[in-house]
């Protein structure tokens, strides 16, 4: 019997599983796939603090992001880079509200006059009104992220401290009376202490089968990639003011924001498409369409580069946008760590190591108020 | 913008045959291929014919030129997309051209499937097909000392069309029991014919055939000096090995058809007999998805008589299907042509059980030696991906690159899921091709529907 039963080995449940294994907890980590099979597997690997409105999850974003550097410098092999976001403006207008949030913010940041853009993203196009330099975003291979803090997490706390079991389905829990004692699973019950919800866009799902609401949602992207550049064209993660604005809006229309970068592999990224069609996987060759636009009109240099994939995804969307962090009172025992919509691989850490807190009794570093379980009202956007 | 009655992707057998049946019966079509003529792999001819002539090449360039009087066939045209639109399908090819149709054809035949070994990098180590291609498509002997190897009967016209160019073969290694072909029942009626030509060819050549051999490593400094050849078990297990000198290694283990296009429009796929995913068809050579029909390799690997036939059956059917509701089983097509199918559906099921792809080769590999070859991942990287959580093809690709890079896994997609476990899943490329950002931005199109 483990201490902590974590469902799910994407990046939120391999840092919930890592903290709990350094906090001093046995863990073991479910899942019906591999490990980063889900949506960890289809993102960018963004780190970002500059796409965060001032509150509570920018104060998340914030202590994650001091975490990622810590596990870069301890075990890293996940291609941490620390190269920096580049919000741009289109108009003066919109470069004003960019230099008005970043004060908001509070967080290092540089306000970069449109003469200055060049200096730090030479192919950047001309007519930008000018952006805004974060220098704490970063960037990991998510894969690698969530598959490295499970491998370091099981070398390093002492032996059977962290288990790996892939290819088990969770099909429901064991109780005793209203408290959730483990799960049953494909592979019969396993007790536990404690349950970390940590099934990402399927945690609404997950929470059902323990009988309470988690108002989790799909909300798809796209990221189109391109051949591998023989040199770096892009330096910084580099996004329009728009991406901002998307990432905090409900619609469940088609919304999309430019947002490029290039990765070590010598290949270039760009996203970011929003909508919310449940778990539709058919490729949309109009939202692509938009993607390149967008990309070349802020990096000309990028039209005769050619795209060679593409891959879609899940975010798991909360109505309010925050995630569900914390142990759930409807179901003692149980405790979630899902509903990150597109910050899920840069909130990571500072996830697992806030519930580590919680399952070993201490008073966690930031207030989980904000990310309590049960406080959607029942119904609300459904 | 020309809206065609049918949009055949695909200028093979099975798409000129698919074509032309339907040309022939009043559609309006348009036949869409990559080369510079009609042909696809078997008949990938120079305007000269080549020596020995290739079977049936006669027959096949009479149907082209039937074709091209009836129907638009547009050459030099690589599709990268397809969409589904309200009232049919808009075929986007590389450059901007792009091609609206009601109805759909996929005949995009099928590529080699090579396996990895120890130094299949160098230069001078080809795919069978490629060897094949140089030869009848530019006349080019693809080296001087060539070895041939892999498994399956396609070694042989490839291994007698370069002897006969001038190629010195030192030996063709069959890594299966090439008993399997004179035993079957079908086999022995059908294609041992064919095969006892190609084998008499060689065998007047002095070209040496060996089954249960296979080579298991190329070397050479800079590019290919001498191959080692070994004598395999029935499960491809090295038994002993030898050197054998030679500029070129022709190689490949079968064939994976090319099923993007179907995949993109979300039509359903399954397992050939050897697990190789393919498209799912009906009696009629419709796929699952309404106004989509397949024919030749994609729906399974069975060579070109029986791609010729599922394209006239397609034709058919296409034909039939206009204007009306959809066609119940195979309506309009012939019996004799649905029985001969079926035989030749029979012989092909009998082929890939007689030369199937045996374990053993894994053996062959070092650590260091190269799976993917796009993104340089060693079989070492592969094993590092299972030990760190994958567990089957994509995860194992996610993990270790493998697969990711400009041939999207077309080269090692078949190896990487041996290696990685899990099966062989459909491959997923919503772009078939590598299309530039300018052209995917200026793609015109209608906004989806919010």
């Amino acid at each position: 019997m483990s201490d902590v039963i974590v469902v799910g080995a994407g990046v939120v449940g391999a840092a919930c599983a890592y903290y709990a294994a350094r906090a001093g907890l046995d863990v073991t980590v479910l899942d019906r796939g591999p490990v980063a099979g889900g949506t960890t597997g289809a993102g960018e690997g963004n780190v970002l603090v500059s796409d965060k409105e001032p509150g509570p999850e920018l104060e998340l974003a914030l202590l994650s992001s001091r975490l990622w550097r810590e596990l870069a410098a301890t075990g890293g092999g996940f291609e941490y880079e620390p190269k920096g976001g580049l919000v741009v403006a289109e108009t003066p207008d919109v470069q004003e509200r960019l230099v008005e949030l970043a004060a908001e913010q509070d967080v290092p940041h540089e306000v970069v006059p449109a003469d200055g853009l060049r200096a730090l993203e030479p192919e950047l196009a001309g007519g930008l009104a000018g952006g805004v330099h974060y220098p704490q975003d970063a960037q990991v291979q998510p894969m690698l992220a969530a598959a490295r803090l499970l491998r370091h997490g099981a070398d390093s706390f002492g032996r059977g401290a962290l288990k790996v079991r892939l290819g088990v389905t969770v099909t429901g829990f064991t109780r005793s009376g209203d408290r959730v004692t483990g799960v049953r699973t494909s592979e019969g019950d396993m007790l536990a202490g404690a349950v970390v919800n940590a099934a990402g866009t399927w945690g609404g799902e997950l929470a059902a089968r323990a009988g309470v609401t988690l108002p989790i949602l799909p909300r798809r992207g796209f990221i189109l990639v391109t051949e591998p550049l023989p040199r770096p064209l892009i330096r910084h993660k580099v996004y329009t003011a728009a991406y901002v604005t998307n990432v905090a809006s409900d619609s469940a229309g088609l919304e999309t924001s430019a947002v490029v970068e290039g990765t070590p592999a010598g290949t270039v990224l760009i996203g970011a498409s929003r909508e919310r069609v449940g778990f539709d996987r058919t490729t949309s060759l109009p939202v692509l369409s938009r993607l390149a636009a967008q990309a070349v009109a802020l990096f000309p240099a990028l039209r005769e580069v050619r795209a060679i994939r593409s891959y879609c995804g899940f975010r798991p969307y909360c109505p309010d946008h925050l995630p569900v962090i914390g142990a759930d009172p409807r179901a003692p025992g149980l405790h979630h760590a899902c509903g990150h919509e597109g910050a899920g691989i840069g909130l990571a850490p500072a996830t697992g190591h806030l519930l580590a807190q919680v399952l070993t009794g201490r008073r966690p570093d930031l207030d989980l108020w904000p990310f309590r379980p049960d406080r959607f009202r029942s119904g609300e956007d459904r | 913008m020309t809206v065609y009655d049918l949009a055949v992707v695909g200028g093979g057998p099975a798409g000129v045959a698919g074509a032309l049946t339907a040309a022939q019966r009043g559609l309006r079509v348009v036949l869409v291929d990559s080369g510079v003529r009609p042909g696809g792999q078997y008949f990938r001819h120079r305007d000269v014919p080549d020596e020995p002539a290739t079977k049936g090449f006669e027959r096949f360039a009479r149907q082209v030129r039937a074709l091209e009087d009836r129907a638009d066939v547009m050459t030099r045209r690589q599709v990268w997309a397809v969409t589904r639109e309200d009232d049919g399908f808009t075929v986007h090819c590389l450059g901007g051209a792009a091609v609206r149709s009601r109805r759909l054809l996929i005949a995009t035949g099928a590529h080699d499937r090579p396996l990895p070994f120890p130094g299949w990098d160098l230069p001078g180590v080809l795919t069978a097909g490629g060897a094949q291609a140089l030869l009848k498509g530019h006349g080019v002997v693809a080296g001087r000392r060539v070895v041939v190897a892999g498994t399956g009967p396609f070694l042989l016209p490839v291994a007698a069309g370069l002897a006969a160019a001038g190629a010195e073969v030192p030996g063709v290694y069959e890594a299966n029991g090439g008993l399997g072909l004179a035993r079957h029942p079908l086999l022995a009626l059908d294609k041992a014919g064919e095969a006892a030509g190609y084998l008499a060819a060689l065998a007047r050549r002095r070209v040496p055939y060996r089954t249960r051999h296979a080579v298991v490593a190329a070397h050479g400094d800079r590019e290919l000096e001498a191959v080692t050849v070994a004598r395999l078990d029935r499960d491809w297990n090295v038994l002993s090995a030898r050197r054998v000198p030679c500029d070129t290694l022709a190689t490949g283990y079968g064939f994976v058809p090319q099923l993007d296009l179907g995949v993109q429009l979300g039509c359903a796929t399954r397992p050939d007999a050897d697990g190789t995913p393919v498209l799912s068809v009906d009696a009629a050579q419709r796929t699952t998805v309404p106004g989509v029909w397949a024919a030749g390799e994609p729906t399974g690997v069975g060579g070109r008589h029986l791609a010729e036939i599922e394209g006239r059956v397609a034709g058919l059917s296409i034909a039939a299907a206009r204007g009306t509701a959809p066609a119940t089983r195979a309506a309009g097509v012939p019996d004799v042509l649905l029985r001969r199918r079926t035989r030749m559906r029979a012989f092909a099921a009998a082929l890939l059980a007689a030369y199937p792809v045996k374990d053993g080769w894994r053996g062959w590999l070092r650590d260091d030696t190269v799976v993917c070859r796009c993104e340089e991942v060693p079989l070492a990287g592969i094993r590092e991906a299972r030990e760190l959580g994958a567990t089957d093809a994509r995860s194992a690709k996610l993990l270790s690159r493998a697969g990711m890079g400009w041939c999207q896994g077309r080269v090692c997609a078949y190896p990487v899921a041996c290696l990685a476990g899990g099966g062989q899943a459909a491959p997923r490329r919503p772009i078939a091709q590598p299309v530039t950002l300018a052209d995917l931005a200026e793609l015109t199109l209608e906004e989806p529907h919010d």
